[in-house]
């Protein structure tokens, strides 16, 4: 029985491997010749994987010392989440660092698979989309377990989920090398690409849902709204923004539905959102898990996470025009954005609230505890970034704030600052547990990626305010002829040591994710590092006594 | 986590309020997806009815196969993470752009390319204000024509002969997501697409199809059709389309029918 569902299973991976190769042979443009060739690369490796002459999974598994015997919980997924969160991450990282480099010094543009213009949808990708999307499947998976209480629901269809948009960062990266875009911003994988998200999203959403109605709480858990908001959340957007008619079924290119300011906004409604919903509403999920965990403290209030949790949903969606103002967009549209911008500043700092003051009772561990630092950082930037989003959708602080390098700063605030140091934060927590070892590796070495993070984002945040607000003031300075003063290429020239600064920034967190991922290591070889302890306030039992009281002079002993 | 409910009672009584959202998936799904479609519904739908999102200008045309070829390359290139196509109606912008942009002049965009950001300048209307041999040597080599440029060099595009695997089937596909092509039109979209870059072509000819079209050998290359070609008649064409004069026209005739 069992080798006739290896055989159909070799079949299966074969047949698929053979369409792969037609298509290879018959594709209209080379870009999707080589993602053909793609395909039919990683189905062959499926069929000597069914073929049980070669398990490299396995080979993966001891490579990466996961523990063996079974789970309470099925954590293998997850294991493999955190892993490919900490490698995409510093794939991510590393692209953006090269992207800024490339800002300050163009002769580093390598044309024409290593241009900026190829290269910026990488980066975006891989720091979002993998980075972000790696750890939100990993963490979805992790929690949805313990608050319900039970076993991931379809384990094999969340082993798909998490392989299956592996597969879905290698096509859309190497698709931007190689010139595949559909040109909308973090959107820009073409149709077939899209076609094959949907699947991959489509099974998350049944093991997700799945997990939760097989659960033995009779109360679905905080996290779990929010994970769900973002799940449904971003099949629609992703759905409705993608929408598109291939030229051939057998080449890359295709053309979108919608055209011109329909199609501009459709694409803002889902720009947005992706933050909304993607970066805010899935990592306020793995806040509302991993910060009361950490601290030992429930969560501050069950109403005020209700009431932000619907309004933070509901207000979102119609913030997408504030990234369209004063363009050709009708002006009720850029005001309704603007207006419900605004609004959303209040539910934003609601979870904000709702996460700091968590840590009720337990505000010395920001002090002891390396993990709780980064965590009450995270959600700082996140109160951060969303004053300043509110702020610069303001339509007159647009009007000099887009265009700029402004918009660039805010964007990374919010990722760098809340996103990434989340992040990391729930990295440190779950690594320990997942390989069931005491603890990290080294808690000194989290504090050294807690400061080379923060000063990062500092010096990053700094420059690009200041570029932002020098770009935006030359382009509109008149001199007293009533000419303007600068031509564009002198704002351009005056922005050079602000891109070197902010390259600077990205380095500085660049390398607290190359010691986080050491550490990591460290911690899979299942070593612990010799150091002073962190956790702790050093204390000395013997010290710790009333002076005795005079005595008489010492009697020698007998 | 949250408020502690005795789960044998809470079994007995029947929950009320947001309490049956928090013990029913499904329920809380669906009211999800309500919450957020409403703000999507109410903003982007009515681009689609309301008459005055795109105000009618006279001068609007398709792309022409070359020029969409262009685009195509442009748009591969992610040209637009650098160079924004929306000029906004302020007294800097259109003094260093040219008139503010209209909305009909990107209502054949599949997809819209307004940008983001200007690490570069505008190019909605860069049409026509520089030589094809500028951009030739601009796109090049940038920093041979602006020392103080971060663009990247785009060299291999005077390289690369220019393939479109099929002119017609690329019209085809853009007349079924709404672009007015004529049958003519796509009929003859091989053809013309190697007429508009010809040294010497009948730009009469192609002009009866695409007012306006420019018909020249663009990357001073006539021997070969680039990829340059195609993204040079493209940048110049950007922006000549539509006489602004005669929109501002329409825009006050619209305002007289208080639409």
């Amino acid at each position: 029985m069992q080798a006739e569902a290896a055989l159909g299973r070799i079949g299966l991976w074969f047949a698929l491997m053979f369409l792969a190769i037609v298509a290879i042979v018959a594709a209209k443009d080379s870009g999707f010749a080589a993602h053909a060739t793609i395909v039919a690369a990683v189905a062959f490796l499926l069929v000597l994987v069914s073929a049980a002459r070669f398990d490299p999974l396995s080979s993966g598994r001891s490579f990466f010392r996961m523990p063996d015997g079974p789970d309470k919980y099925d954590d293998d997924p997850v294991r493999w989440g955190v892993l490919a969160t900490t490698f995409w991450g510093m794939a991510g990282f590393l692209a953006g660092l090269f992207i800024a480099l490339q800002m300050a010094f163009p002769q580093l543009n390598i044309e024409p698979w290593f241009n900026f213009g190829r290269l910026r949808p990488l980066h975006t990708s891989a720091v979002i989309f993998a980075f972000g999307g790696n750890a939100l499947i990993a963490t979805s998976f992790y929690i949805v377990q313990r608050t319900c209480r039970t076993q991931l629901a379809f384990p094999s269809l969340a082993r798909f989920v998490f392989w299956g948009y592996q597969m879905f960062i290698l096509l859309a990266a190497t698709g931007y090398l190689l010139g595949i875009t559909q040109s909308k911003e973090y959107a820009e994988p073409e149709w077939y690409v899209d076609l094959w998200l949907t699947i991959v999203w489509v099974a998350y959403f049944i093991v997700f849902m799945g997990t939760i109605v097989k659960r033995k709480e009779p109360h679905i858990y905080v996290a779990n709204w929010f994970f769900l908001a973002f799940i449904v959340t971003v099949a629609m957007l992703h759905i409705v923004n993608n929408l598109a008619v291939p030229v051939s079924l057998l080449g890359a290119k295709s053309y979108g539905v919608w055209s011109g300011v329909q199609d501009a906004l459709t694409q803002w409604w889902y720009g947005h959102n992706a933050v909304g919903f993607f970066l805010t509403a899935g990592f306020l999920a793995m806040m509302y898990y991993f910060v009361p965990k950490q601290a030992e403290r429930p969560v501050y209030s069950y109403r005020l996470s209700i009431i932000h949790f619907w309004s933070l949903i509901f207000l979102y969606i119609w913030a997408g025009p504030h990234h369209l103002h004063y363009t050709a967009l009708p002006d009720w549209a850029q005001t309704l954005g603007m207006v419900f911008s605004i609004i959303l500043w209040m539910p934003s700092w609601g979870g904000m609230i709702n996460g700091l003051m968590t840590l009720n009772g337990a505000w010395d561990k920001i002090r002891t505890d390396p993990i709780i630092r980064m965590m009450v950082m995270a959600l700082a930037f996140y109160g951060m970034s969303t004053f300043e989003g509110p702020m610069l959708s303001i339509k007159a602080v647009n009007s000099l704030s887009h265009y700029t390098d402004w918009t660039i700063g805010h964007v990374h605030s919010g990722a760098l600052g809340w996103n990434g140091m989340i992040t990391f934060a729930a990295l440190y927590f779950l690594v320990p547990r997942l390989w069931k070892r005491e603890r990290m590796y080294s808690l000194r070495m989290i504090n050294w990626h807690f400061w080379l993070a923060t000063l990062g984002i500092v010096f990053y945040a700094a420059s690009m305010w200041v570029a932002g607000v020098t770009q935006g003031l030359m382009w509109r300075e008149y001199g007293p002829d009533g000419y303007l003063i600068w031509s564009f290429a002198d704002t351009m020239d005056a922005m050079f040591p602000m891109y070197v600064a902010r390259a600077f920034g990205g380095l500085l967190y660049l390398s607290g994710a190359i010691i986080m991922t050491y550490n990591i290591a460290m911690t899979l070889a299942g070593r612990l590092r010799d150091e002073a302890p962190m956790t702790e306030t050093p204390h000395d039992a013997q010290a710790d006594r009333p002076l005795p009281a005079a005595v008489p002079a010492a009697v020698p002993a007998e | 986590m949250t408020e502690h409910v005795d789960t044998t009672n809470a079994a007995e009584d029947k929950p009320k309020g947001h309490k049956r959202l928090e013990r029913n998936v499904t329920l809380l799904a669906v009211a999800t997806l309500v919450t957020v479609a409403i703000g999507g519904i109410v903003e982007i739908a009515p681009l689609f009815w309301i008459d005055n999102t795109i105000e009618k200008v006279d001068g609007m045309r398709p792309y022409t196969p070359l020029e969409q070829a262009g685009r195509d390359i442009y748009i591969r290139e992610g040209c637009y993470s650098c160079h924004s196509q929306m000029i906004r109606p302020f007294r800097d912008e259109v003094e260093r752009y040219g008139h503010y942009s209209l909305a009909a002049e990107s209502m054949y965009d599949h997809p819209f390319q307004w940008g983001s950001k200007r690490t570069g300048p505008d190019l909605a209307r860069v049409g026509g204000r520089y030589s094809d041999a500028w951009h030739v040597q601009h796109l090049k080599d940038p920093q041979s024509v602006v020392p103080q440029s971060i663009m990247p060099s785009y060299r291999f595009l005077a390289e690369t002969d220019l393939k479109v695997p099929d002119p017609a089937e690329t019209m085809r596909t853009l007349r079924t997501v709404g672009v007015p092509y004529s049958d003519t039109q796509v009929k003859q979209a091989e053809s013309d697409l190697a007429l508009q870059a010809e040294a010497f072509g009948n730009a009469k000819d192609l002009q009866s199809r695409y007012p306006k079209a420019q018909v020249r050998d663009f990357d001073g290359d006539p021997g070969r059709l680039t990829e340059m070609d195609a993204l040079v008649a493209y940048l110049q064409m950007l922006g000549t389309l539509v006489d602004v004069n005669s929109a501002a026209a329409q825009e006050e005739l619209a305002e007289e029918k208080g639409r």
